[in-house]
């Protein structure tokens, strides 16, 4: 699995969900769901926030290309139904199977990450859902971390949401211990147990600068990673 | 109805009758609090737990072999997953790792299918801890090489080997009288189940209220009182379910006994591994009990030895 796309690989349209491929869709859903499950015991910890249906945003560290649908195995059903993941159109819309699971099972909200090619302002997709009413969840990091820091310097979404949209809870989100399940360039899931801990919402503060307030969110988030038993 | 049928349904509706005393004393003491009281809320969910493991096993005994076989090779896949999350490891041993989790594991438990007791007895002790290694040694990190390799086994040696004794004890039955086989080495796994648990509620509950001295101080509040109250209550109840063993009432409660001591042993030994890595418990999986190794640590510990000393009285006999 990886990210990489060549820069100028024209991308599938986004498919529209129709009666039957939706119904494909619920079924691969609750099967994901399971397999997460069987697999790697994926438990939510809600610390700072209880799973309630308000409108959120969950940011959330990233290792790996199954964080997502993770934190989706442990979002309660109702919850799951109203909350839509921000994703990279430069991967999810590169084969008909991932065009089906990132629109179809996760009905993600795709954004394109090179600028170079893309025709709209990412934020505009993800304002959209906000006004919707949607929950979200975005990885600020943008890239996957496969450095030896535990987190990266968040990109400025986050602070644009939290502007845009004062009226919704940001909540950082860690996953733990996915990255020993399949680190990069394996090929076999290991069964390990997984948790996804759910923190204190991070609200932006009056005349708060860009760089400070995405320091702060980034702070939050580390806090919740559980000490290495080392 | 088949003896064994007999047996196991008796073993069933005693098992249920001492639950639903238990359930509706829980419920009691719930109604008798107006505001809702933590430590009996653990201990309903304690009860709910042990009825669905009830419930599942006596399903499986009735299901038959591979039902039970199977049913011990997935706890034995939560338990190893549980220890293996918190051993030590680098990404050099992802594939040690999976061969553990995906070839390993299932082998054992189909060796005890198919009542290959030699391989069974060799196969995690020897054969795994001689090429585990090697397949890590191969992606040429020696990182803490010693720790990760002996910690690997470690996990294969509780949570695999031993605990495939559960299911291994069907074997030791005598064949009927037409030659078949009887099936009543299911009952010797609740025998060793029962006793043992009763054993570690009763040390639990006496080593509370009577006891001084503790065993491991700092370690665990488990007292020398406790640990004897427990291998009595153990040994009394190995008394009472003789009829399921083909020990007699004596030599099944010093089997009782010999099986409580080596399950309280577990338990202190494997709460030491807790503490080194900071848990309290192993996972969330079980309500009220923790992970698969809270609740199968002593269970895990006596299975070996109940295994040998049967044999050896078997062969004696």
């Amino acid at each position: 699995m990886t990210t990489d796309t060549a820069p100028g690989k024209p991308l599938l349209p986004a498919p529209r969900p129709t009666g039957p491929s939706r119904f494909a869709a619920r079924i691969c859903g609750h099967a994901l769901v399971l397999f997460a499950r069987a697999i790697t015991a994926v438990h939510a910890e809600w610390r700072g926030v209880a799973p309630t249906p308000r409108q959120r945003v969950y940011f959330a560290n990233h290792v790996s290309n199954a964080d997502m649908p993770m934190i989706w195995t442990v979002l309660p059903p109702h919850l799951r139904k109203q909350t839509r993941p921000v994703a990279a159109a430069d991967y999810w819309l590169t084969s008909r199977l991932r065009a089906f699971a990132g629109a179809g099972i996760f009905r993600a909200v795709l954004i394109d990450r090179r600028p170079e090619a893309r025709s709209e302002d990412p934020m505009a997709a993800i304002n959209q859902a906000l006004d919707a009413g949607d929950s979200l969840i975005i990885f600020p990091e943008g890239l996957r971390n496969q450095g030896p820091e535990p987190l990266q310097k968040f990109k400025s979404g986050l602070y644009s949401i939290a502007q845009s949209h004062p009226g919704v809870e940001l909540v950082p989100t860690w996953i733990a211990n996915l990255n020993s399940v399949m680190p990069k360039g394996e090929i076999i899931p290991l069964p390990l147990m997984c948790s996804i801990i759910f923190g204190e919402p991070v609200a932006l503060r009056e005349g708060e600068e860009r760089r400070a307030f995405l320091d702060r969110a980034a702070a939050a988030l580390l806090a919740l990673k559980p000490e290495d038993p080392e | 109805m088949s003896p064994i049928l007999h047996d196991i349904a008796l073993l069933a509706l005693g098992t249920g009758l001492v639950l639903l005393t238990v359930t509706i004393i829980g419920e009691q003491m719930r109604r008798r609090r107006p505001a809702s009281d933590p430590g009996v809320e653990i201990f309903m969910a304690r009860v709910d737990s042990w009825w669905a493991m009830a419930i599942t096993f006596t399903l499986a005994m009735l299901a038959g072999r591979w039902a039970v076989i199977l049913i011990f090779a997935i706890a034995s896949f939560a338990a190893l997953r549980e220890f293996f999350t918190y051993s030590a490891r680098t990404k050099a041993d992802h594939l040690s790792l999976a061969i553990a989790f995906y070839l390993l594991l299932p082998a054992q438990f189909l060796f005890v299918y198919f009542d290959m007791q030699r391989l069974f007895a060799v196969f995690i002790p020897v054969y795994a801890f001689l090429l585990l290694p090697f397949v890590a040694v191969l992606r040429g990190s020696t990182e803490r090489f010693l720790r990760r390799v002996s910690e690997t086994q470690w996990g294969l040696m509780i949570a695999v080997f031993c605990l495939s004794h559960i299911p291994a004890l069907m074997w030791l039955e005598r064949p009927g009288a037409d030659g078949a086989a009887t099936g009543r080495g299911m009952l010797l796994i609740a025998f060793l189940v029962l006793v043992v648990q009763a054993g570690d509620l009763a040390d639990f509950h006496i080593g509370r209220r009577f006891g001084r001295r503790q065993i491991a101080r700092g370690l665990s509040p488990k007292t020398w009182a406790g640990a004897l109250g427990g291998m009595a209550v153990a040994g009394a109840m190995g008394m009472i379910l003789s009829w399921v063993t083909p020990f007699g009432p004596l030599e099944a409660a010093a089997m009782a006994v010999v099986a409580s001591a080596s399950g309280q042993i577990g338990n202190l030994v494997l709460r030491a591994i807790k503490r080194d890595r900071g848990l309290r418990d192993w996972s969330h999986l079980i309500p009220g009990q923790g992970g698969f190794l809270d609740q199968l640590d002593s269970v895990i510990f006596a299975a070996p030895a109940f295994f040998h000393l049967t044999r050896l009285w078997w062969m004696s006999a």
